[in-house]
C-alpha cells in the first residue's frame, strides 16, 4: 500500500500500477454524475443511434473531459455567490452500486480511468476495469466538509434545471483529492474480499455453517 | 403559539452541522481500536477530521442531508398545523443557507422540487404527551442508509430464524452484513420488534433518538442489545466496508405489540453520520437539546 499523487488526464500506465488498498491523491479536472446522469449518458449519447441536435454540444464536452478522466458519484451541497459563481459546501460520495446497470459501458465508451464512490461496484464494473484500464476509488462516505475542501473550483454546471442540484454534471477543479483504491485494474476487489469473509462470519453466528 | 422559525432554522443547522457528543466518543473509540495504518483507521480519522472541519465551519457533516424526520411531542389542547407550517418554512431557508441540500423529488416526473418540500415531505409524526411543553426530535436520515434498512417477516427459513428473540438476532445479523459498506458503516441500528408494516419503521426509527450509552430498561433487550452489538463487529464489515473491528456504534431496540399473524423485525440503519438534534419549548422560553 502507498500513497500515490495523480493528475487528470491519467495515463492507463498509471492505473495499471495501482492495487486495492493505494491511497490516492488526485488533482485535476473531474465530473460529478449519479442516477440521472448516467441513465442519460446511457440513453442519449451510448445507446441513441444518433446523439440529438440539442445535446450534441454537452457529448462533445464530456468526451473531452471524461477522456482518461475520472466520474464522481456526488449529489453536493453547492452555494451560489454574488457574482452567480458556485461553490462546493459538501460534497462526499453517493452508494456506487446504483448505477452499476450503467458504469461498464460509460467506462468503455468515454475511456474512463476512474470512477468515484462508495460502497463498491459489482462484477461487470469489475471487468471493465481490467478490460479499458481503470480504477474504482472509494472517497470517505460523510466526509463532505473535508472532500469540499479539495474542490478548489467548480468550472461550470450542466443540466442543474433538468436534474436538479443532486444530480447534475458538476465540472470541478479539485487538488489532493482524498481517495482509495477498493477495486483494481488486476481484477481485485476490497469488497469482494469483505463480503465473503463476513458471509462466513455471519454463518457461523447464525448457526448455518 | 409565538414565531419559531428562527429556532427551527437553528435546530437544523445543529442537527446537518455537527454530531452529538455521544456519537463523536463512539467514533473516537472505534478509531483508536482499529489497526494504525489500517483503511479502516484511516477512514475514521477522515470522518473525526470532518465532523471537526464541519462544526468549525458550520458546513453539512454529510451532503446527503437526508429526509428530514420531526418527532414532536407536544401538550395537550395544541393544534400542530402551525407548528408544521413553521417547520416547513425552516426546513426550505435552511437550506437556502446550504444547511440542507434540495432533497424533495417526485416519483413520477423525476423533478427535485428545489426548496426541500413536496408531498409528504419532510415526515412528521406528532404525539401529544403529558408534559407541559413542546418538544421537536428532528433526524437527517440519509438515502444511503435508508436504502440498507430492512424488514424481516419471521419466521425465515433462510436464516432459520423462528418468532422469538433468537429469531430477532438472526435478522438483525443478516440485515447488517447484507447493508455491507453501503449504509456509510459504522452504523447506529434502531430496531422495532413487533408492530405492523408501517409503524414498526416509525418505532425503530424513534430509537435512534437514545443514546448510544444508554441501557434499555427492559432486561432481555438491554441483553440483546449489547450481544448484538459485539456480534455485528465480529462480521468484520469495518468503517465503509473496508474491513475492520467496527461495522456498528450502536444497536437500540423496543418490543412493540403484533398482531398474532405477524411477527415483523424493522431495523433502521442509521449512518455513522447519526445526525439527531432536540429543541423544547417551555413558557416561551427555548431550550436546544
Amino acid at each position: 500500500m502507498s500513497i500515490v499523487d495523480l493528475s487528470v488526464p491519467i495515463s492507463e500506465d498509471d492505473i495499471r500500477a495501482l492495487h486495492v488498498g493505494d491511497t490516492v491523491r488526485l488533482s485535476g479536472v473531474m465530473v460529478t454524475g449519479r442516477d440521472a446522469a448516467h441513465k442519460y449518458m446511457i440513453e442519449t449519447f451510448i445507446h441513441a443511434s444518433s446523439v440529438p441536435e440539442s445535446e450534441r454540444p454537452l457529448y462533445e464536452e464530456l468526451r473531452r473531459l471524461l477522456k482518461g478522466g475520472a466520474i464522481y458519484h456526488c449529489g453536493p451541497v453547492v452555494r451560489q455567490d454574488e457574482e452567480g459563481r458556485w461553490h462546493f459546501v459538501a460534497a462526499g460520495p453517493t452508494t456506487s452500486i446504483r448505477e452499476e446497470v450503467y458504469e461498464p459501458e460509460v467506462i468503455a465508451h468515454f475511456g474512463l480511468r476512474g470512477v468515484i464512490g462508495k460502497g463498491g461496484m459489482g462484477a461487470g464494473t469489475l471487468r471493465a476495469c481490467q478490460e479499458h484500464g481503470a480504477v474504482y476509488f472509494h472517497a470517505i462516505g460523510g466526509a463532505a466538509s473535508l472532500i469540499a475542501d479539495a474542490v478548489k473550483e467548480v468550472v461550470t454546471v450542466y443540466k442543474k434545471d433538468e436534474f436538479g442540484v443532486p444530480e447534475a454534471f458538476w465540472v470541478i477543479r479539485v487538488e489532493g483529492f482524498p481517495i482509495v483504491v477498493t477495486m483494481d485494474s488486476h481484477g481485485q476487489s476490497i469488497h469482494d474480499e469483505v463480503e465473503a469473509a463476513s458471509a462466513a462470519a455471519l454463518r457461523r453466528l447464525v448457526g448455518l455453517a | 403559539m409565538s414565531d419559531l422559525v428562527e429556532h427551527l432554522i437553528e435546530l437544523i443547522r445543529r442537527a446537518s452541522t455537527d454530531l452529538p457528543a455521544d456519537v463523536k466518543a463512539a467514533l473516537r473509540v472505534a478509531q483508536a481500536s482499529e489497526e494504525s495504518g489500517s483503511a479502516a483507521a484511516g477512514a475514521l480519522e477522515s470522518i473525526l477530521e470532518n465532523v471537526t472541519l464541519a462544526r468549525a465551519n458550520s458546513t453539512p457533516v454529510c451532503q446527503d442531508t437526508g429526509t428530514p424526520i420531526f418527532y414532536i411531542f407536544h401538550p395537550q389542547g395544541m393544534g400542530t398545523r402551525h407548528l408544521r407550517a413553521q417547520i416547513e418554512a425552516a426546513v426550505a431557508e435552511a437550506m437556502r443557507c446550504a444547511y440542507l441540500r434540495p432533497n424533495a423529488v417526485d416519483p413520477l416526473t423525476g423533478r427535485n422540487s428545489g426548496n426541500n418540500l413536496g408531498v409528504g415531505f419532510p415526515s412528521f409524526y406528532f404525539r401529544e404527551w403529558e408534559e407541559d411543553l413542546l418538544r421537536v426530535d428532528l433526524l437527517l436520515k440519509g438515502g444511503g442508509s435508508e436504502n440498507v434498512s430492512a424488514q424481516y417477516k419471521l419466521p425465515h427459513s433462510g436464516l432459520k430464524a423462528g418468532r422469538d428473540l433468537e429469531g430477532v438476532r438472526k435478522a438483525v445479523l443478516d440485515a447488517v452484513y447484507q447493508a455491507q459498506g453501503k449504509g456509510c458503516a459504522p452504523g447506529i441500528l434502531g430496531i422495532a420488534i413487533g408492530s405492523d408494516r408501517s409503524s414498526g419503521y416509525v418505532h425503530a426509527k424513534e430509537q435512534l433518538f437514545r443514546p448510544l450509552g444508554d441501557v434499555n430498561p427492559v432486561e432481555d433487550l438491554a441483553a440483546l442489545e449489547k450481544r448484538l452489538l459485539d456480534e455485528c463487529n465480529q462480521l468484520g464489515i469495518g468503517p465503509m466496508g473496508f474491513g475492520g473491528k467496527t461495522t456498528v456504534l450502536g444497536v437500540k431496540m423496543g418490543a412493540y405489540h403484533r398482531h398474532p399473524a405477524c411477527y415483523f423485525v424493522s431495523i433502521a440503519y442509521m449512518c455513522w453520520a447519526c445526525r439527531r438534534a432536540g429543541l423544547e419549548v417551555r413558557d416561551g422560553e427555548v431550550v436546544f437539546k
